[in-house]
Parts: structure tokens; sequence; C-alpha cells
């Protein structure tokens, strides 16, 4: 098989994974397009082994690595998105603004310390 | 011991008395007194000692050097003359006067302890420039004299007139001290020496170069130190602090360093008649401007202040032509009268309650409360007016011999022009001495009025060392004859011509204003005046502080009291006006100093408030700007970070693409 098929089915895969993590709204379909860039990343990774012939095939071992840190992530990542519904009652990203910095903070700090009250109750 | 070893011992002693009365004054009270006194009691023990082994032969030189100090060499060395060891003997004994004195006028000042350690260490440090032998070590105690001066003056530094006194006192004896400093630094790189034998030897070799610009500045700083015109303004405002510091300013200490230095260094002056010329001019304002002042004056210690003016005055003339023996015997019987005068002044502001004459002439029977210092005070102002046979006539005799001596051509030391003006202001500044000295005796004891009130006996601390110091004020003058052999050699006594002259004139000048009383008096009945502030039981030092504060706040300024029947009044005519001011001296030095340091202050202050923090907050206002641009970026939305990292990372991909192929393509 040539080489230009994998290659280019990894790079269709990246970008559908990019535009769902810069254009999605809920935190879910984020995590998820995130998969997606990390399976683009190890498609390329075995089909470059196998192109290359490599005896000791590193890219069919860093694939293991990746889906073993995909699992990970992937926990972790629901787990907060779950801990942020409940808390917040909405998994939406662009709501999700405590870190904005806003001209009221400065003078009086107490909008944004009430916030992160509500957020570690 | 030796001579040398007891020598210097003497400041050594009344140096160690503050030191340990500063350490123990807090804890331990009851030392305080007799480590003010018996320290400097046996310093002037030692003193005499010195003196008698010294007898006025050649002098004793002793010198150590402890370490090294680059191109003129600084010793630590001791040169005992007839002058040095005359002059120890009067500070310390006047030293110990005021201690004892002291005692009992702060008896109950809680600042007693340190008062009397600084009392201790102005006299050592007096001691030190009258013992040295090495023009940095005498710079030294000059020094510390200066510090001293500020904070005793400024003893009572809760009123407003002690800290401007002692803070002015300061600053004009620095004015002086700024070309003294120059003055010895100029004279050590022309002789190579700062040690005074070296000196005077290298002088008389003919080895200064700029005698002119040395004598000058070193005048500078002896004008400032000695209360000459122009920078005696601090001397008359100096009567803020207690009465007992006066004495000791006026009479052993600090205004005599001054005369004393150019005594020593007297060849080193002599060998620039325009300098001696300079200071004879300066000599003969001082000695009649401040006569004039002193005729004006209300408040008691400030007539004596103008009257140490005028009496410095005759010292500097006398030096002005070439008579330093005769400066340092008025040097000596001067302290010793003046020291009664002040000492006796605080007996009488105590008893009287009030610091103003124009008061006290309105009360009767000021003499019979306290005759201790009524008949001390009657001999030291006979001895202050030069009535023979007190000791201030013979010595101001000397004064005008020498003065006369010039004046004829008999001697040549200075020149003759030095010698006339000494001589006629003199024998005017003799009538204004007399004419004050009369005015200060009538007004304070010949009083019609209210009965002063009894305060009881005077403490026996107070009185006795008036008696103490009245027998120098009428006996050292006699010891005319012998004291020449002390000094340069020749005779210190009066002249037929002179004698004659200066008590004929001094008689005139009393009588005038006797008969100028006796006019005035009258008006005293009509013009009730008073500020009494009488606490009998208290200690004198707070009537005295009481009293000067009262007199600001009655009559607007502690120099003057509007009272019509003083003869001083009468006699100055128009001048009085101006002679309470001291001839708007201070005026004139407030519009051509203040004010331009005042004015450059504020300049300083528009530059640092306006100028130099514009740009300070401006760096600060620059970033807040700055920052407040860049925290528009921050969202707080994860994607549009996300996205502009996509951004980024493309842009350098390319970039990285693009230098590559431009790379390779070349």
């Amino acid at each position: 098989m040539h080489l230009a098929y994998p290659a280019v089915l990894a790079a269709l895969l990246f970008c559908v994974g990019l535009y769902g993590v810069l254009a999605r709204r809920n935190a879910i379909l984020v995590l998820m397009s995130v998969e997606l860039m990390l399976n683009a990343v190890n498609l390329n990774l075995v089909a470059f082994d196998v192109w290359l012939r490599d005896t000791l095939h590193s890219g069919q071992a860093l694939t293991l690595f990746t889906i073993a840190i995909a699992a990970a992530e992937i926990g972790i990542g629901l787990a907060i998105v779950l801990a942020v519904y409940r808390n917040r009652g909405t998994s939406d990203i662009d709501r999700l603004r405590d870190t904005a910095e806003t001209d009221e903070a400065e003078g009086n700090e107490s909008p944004g310390k009430t916030k992160k009250a509500e957020a570690t109750t | 011991m030796t001579t040398t070893t007891l020598a210097a011992l003497v400041p050594l002693l009344p140096f160690l008395g503050a030191l340990a009365g500063l350490a123990v004054g807090r804890t331990a009270p009851g030392f305080v007194r007799p480590l003010a006194i018996l320290p400097t009691l046996t310093a002037a023990v030692l003193a005499v000692l010195v003196a008698v082994r010294q007898g006025g032969g050649r002098a004793i030189d002793a010198a150590t050097q402890l370490t090294p100090t680059g191109s003129v060499p600084i010793d630590l060395a001791l040169h005992l003359d007839g002058f040095a060891v005359l002059v120890a003997v009067l500070v310390t004994v006047v030293a110990t006067c005021v201690q004892l004195y002291s005692t009992a006028y702060l008896r109950d000042d809680a600042r007693y302890p340190s008062y009397a350690a600084l009392v201790s260490l102005f006299t050592s440090a007096m001691l030190l420039v009258v013992y040295s032998g090495d023009l940095m070590v005498l710079l030294v105690g000059w020094e510390i004299m200066g510090i001293c001066s500020y904070f005793l003056v400024g003893h009572y530094w809760e009123t407003p007139e002690a800290r401007a006194a002692s803070l002015k006192a300061f600053l004009v004896t620095k004015l002086g001290d700024v070309p003294f400093l120059i003055g010895l630094f100029a004279l050590a790189a022309d002789t190579g020496s700062f040690r005074i034998t070296k000196i005077l030897a290298a002088v008389a070799n003919g080895g200064l170069e700029h005698p002119t610009l040395i004598a000058l500045l070193l005048l500078a700083g002896v004008a400032g130190k000695s209360a000459q015109f122009p920078l005696h303004t601090w001397l008359p405002d100096a009567m803020a602090g207690p009465t007992p510091v006066s004495a000791l300013i006026h009479a052993a200490t600090m205004v005599a360093a001054g005369i004393y230095f150019v005594a020593r260094l007297l060849p080193v002056f002599a060998a620039s008649g325009a300098a001696l010329v300079v200071l004879a001019v300066m000599a003969a304002v001082t000695m009649l401007g401040s006569g004039l002042a002193a005729l004006a004056q209300d408040d008691i210690k400030r007539v004596l202040a103008y009257s140490t003016i005028g009496q410095l005055g005759y010292m500097s003339g006398a030096l002005a032509v070439g008579d330093r023996g005769a400066a340092v015997f008025h040097l000596i019987s001067h302290g010793a009268f003046k020291a009664v005068l002040f000492l006796a002044a605080g007996v009488v502001i105590h008893a009287a309650g009030t610091n103003s004459l124009a008061a006290m002439s309105r009360m009767s029977g000021l003499a019979r409360r306290i005759p201790d210092a009524y008949w001390t005070m009657t001999v030291a102002l006979l001895a202050l007016a030069a009535i023979p046979p007190f000791a201030g006539f013979f010595s101001k005799e000397a004064v005008l011999v020498a003065a006369e001596h010039t004046a004829l051509g008999d001697r040549t030391v200075a020149p003759a022009a030095a010698g006339w003006t000494i001589l006629i202001a003199g024998l005017l500044a003799a009538v204004l001495t007399a004419s004050y000295a009369v005015r200060l005796w009538l007004l304070a004891f010949r009083g019609r009025g209210a009965e002063v009130p009894d305060h009881g006996r005077q403490p026996l601390a107070m009185t006795s060392v008036l008696w103490i110091l009245t027998v120098p004020t009428i006996g050292f003058g006699l010891t005319a004859g012998m004291l020449g052999d002390w000094f340069d050699g020749h005779g210190l006594t009066p002249s037929l011509t002179t004698a004659v002259l200066s008590t004929g004139v001094t008689l005139v000048g009393g009588l005038v204003t006797y008969g100028a009383w006796r006019h005035t008096t009258a008006l005293a009945a009509r013009t009730p005046i008073g500020a009494v502030a009488a606490h009998p039981g208290a200690e004198p030092a707070l009537v005295e502080a009481e009293a000067m504060t009262s007199h600001t706040a009655v009559y607007g300024t502690v120099a003057d009291a509007p009272d019509p029947a003083d003869p001083g009044r009468l006699l100055l005519g128009p001048l009085h006006r101006h002679a309470v001011t001291g001839f708007h001296l201070d005026a004139l030095y407030t519009a051509l100093f203040v004010r331009p340091v005042r004015a450059a202050a504020r300049l300083v202050r528009f530059l640092d408030r306006e100028v130099v923090d514009t740009y300070a907050n401006g760096t600060g206002s620059v970033t807040r700007l700055l920052g407040t641009a860049v925290r528009r970026a921050q969202t707080g939305n994860v994607q549009t970070y996300v996205s502009a990292l996509l951004a980024g990372s493309l842009a350098l991909a390319i970039a990285a693409v693009v230098f590559a192929n431009v790379n390779a393509g070349s």
C-alpha cells in the first residue's frame, strides 16, 4: 500500500479533530476531538514505522504509549467535565471564563473570589 | 608624676567624668553630682599644679604619634607655655564653680545628668584646645565645643526660642569653621606640619607663602567662635540656655577659644599687616556696636551677652596690635568677672522672678534679699567698667597701652593704623561699657516700687561660688607686674596717660547714665510693667525658663520692653530702636542668606515633586497602560488560546520551511 493513503487519512483525521477542539462548545465533544487528533498521530506512527521498516518498531511502541496515555487523559478529562457539570449545570467551554481578566477584578477582587468559592463548593 | 602626665590628665579627667556621668546618669542618680564635680575639681587642682611647675618658664613640649597619617603627620602633642597653663587654670576653676552652681540651680531638672556630663565634656574639649600642641588635635576640641554648645544652649528644647538659638549657635560657628579648616590645611601645606612649635619656627624663618590668605581664613573661624562682628549674632540668642551655661560659654570656654587660638599663632597673623588691620577693624566695630546694643537690651542676660562680645572685641584689639600678653590677660580677668556676673544674674533672676530689667526697676529691696549676689555683682560690674583697682582695669589698661604704643610707633609688630583704630574704639567703648554697667546696676538693684517677695536664702552652692570668683575679680589685676614674665616677657602695667584717659571717660559714661537714670526714673511709677514668674520652692532654673518664655509673650521680643523709664532709651535716642535688634543684623542675614536658602529649598522641592516624581510616576503608569492592553487578550475562553497557539505554530512552521528553502537555494 502506498504511504500516501494513511498519511492523507491521518491529515484529514487531525484536521477534523482540530476543528472539533477549536469550534465545538460541548466539553465532551472537545475531548472526543482530542482523541481524534491523537489517533491521527497514531496512524502516522504505525504507517511510517512500516514504511521505514524499523527493526526496533519504535513507532509501534510509541503508539502503545500514546494509547495508554490517551486512556488516562480521557478518564481524568471526563471526570473534570463531570465535576464542572455538577457544579455549574453546564459543560459549555465558552461559558467557563473564570480566568478572564476584567477591569472590575483589579479594583475589587470580591466577584472573582465569590466565583471561585462557587467553583470549589 | 611628671608635668606632662599631669597636663595630660587635666583634659582627660573631665572627659572620663562626662562618660561616666552619661553611663550611670539613669541607673544611679546618686553618683551624678560627685561625677560632675570631682573630676573637674581634680582637674582644677592639677591645672594649678601644672601652672606652678611650669612657672612661666620655657615652654614644655611633649608629643607622641599614634599612627602615621600620610603627608602631614598628626601628633598627640602638648605645648605648655605661660598662656596655656594660666588659661587652663581659669577654665578649670570657672568650670568647677559652674558645676557647683548647677547642682543647686538645676537641682530638680530631669535632664541634669546629661547636662552635667555635657558641661564636663565642654570643659574637657576646651582644655584640649588650651593644652594641645597640634592644630588637628586642637580642632577636635574646637568642634566638640561647637556640638556641646548646641546641646547646652538648647537645654530647654521645649521652647522654640531655645531650639532656634541652639541651631543658630551651631550653624553660625560652623559657618566660620569651614574657612577655618581650609586655613589650617593651607597653613600645614605652607609649613609642612600641624605642630605649633614647628609652624612658629617656619614662620620665624619666613616660610609662609600666603600669610594674608591663611590669616584671613583662620580669622573667619575665630570670628565665629569668639563672636566677633559679623558672626557674633549667635551669642545674644544663646542666652536661651540656662544661666550657668552662659557663664561657662562666656567666661571660660567657647568664646575664649578663638582669642586663645590667635594668641597661640600670633606670629602667623603678624606676618600679614593686612590681616591685623582687618582684625583691628573687626574688633573696633564689635566693641562699639555691642556697647550700643548692650545699652538697649531689656533682658539682663542679653546685656551681659553683648558686654561679652564687647570685651572679646578688646581682646581681638590687643591681638590686632600684636600684644597677646594683654589679650590673654584680659581674657583671664574677663573670665573671672564675667562668670561672677552671669552666676549672680542667675540669682537675681531667681529672686526677682523675671529677667526683664524694666520689671526689676519697678521692685525695691532686691539688694537686701540677695546680699551675696548684690555685692559680688557690684564688684564685677566695677571690674567690667574698668574702675581701679579691680582686675578689669589692669587688663583693659594693658590692651590700651599696647594700642597706644603701636599707634605712636613704639611697637612695630602691627601697623600704626591698627593701633589708632583700637585706641580710639577702645576709649569710646569704655564710655559705653561704663554706661551699660551703671544702667544694669541701677535698674536691677535701685528699683522703686513694690517690695520683692521673700524667696528665702539662696542655696549655699550658688552664693559661695560667687565669692570664690570674686577673689580673682578683685585681686587678679594686682598681678599685672608679674604676669608679663609668664607671657611674652614685656610689662603689662598701666601707663599714666591711658589710665587717666580711660578712667576719665569711664567716669563720664557712668555719671551721664546716672544722670539720665535720675531723670527717667520718675517716669517709672507712671507706667507699671511686670512679668513675674515666682516659684519660691522650685529650682531656680525653672523660674528662669518661665521668665524667658513670659518675656517674649508679654513684650513680643526677649530683647526689648516698652519702658519709657529706661535710661538707655534716653541716652541712645533714635538709635535705641536699631540697637535693640542688634542693628538689624539678623534681619540683614535673613534677607541675604535665609531667604535665598528658603527659595532654593522651594526650588528643589518643586524639582523633586514636579519633575523627578513625574518621571517616577510615568514609568509606573506606562507599565500599567501596557498591562491593560495585554489583559485584553486574556478572555478566559480556552478555545481562543488554542487558536492563537495554532496560528503561532503554523506561522513558525511556515517560517521554518521558507527559511530552509531560502538557505537551500542560495
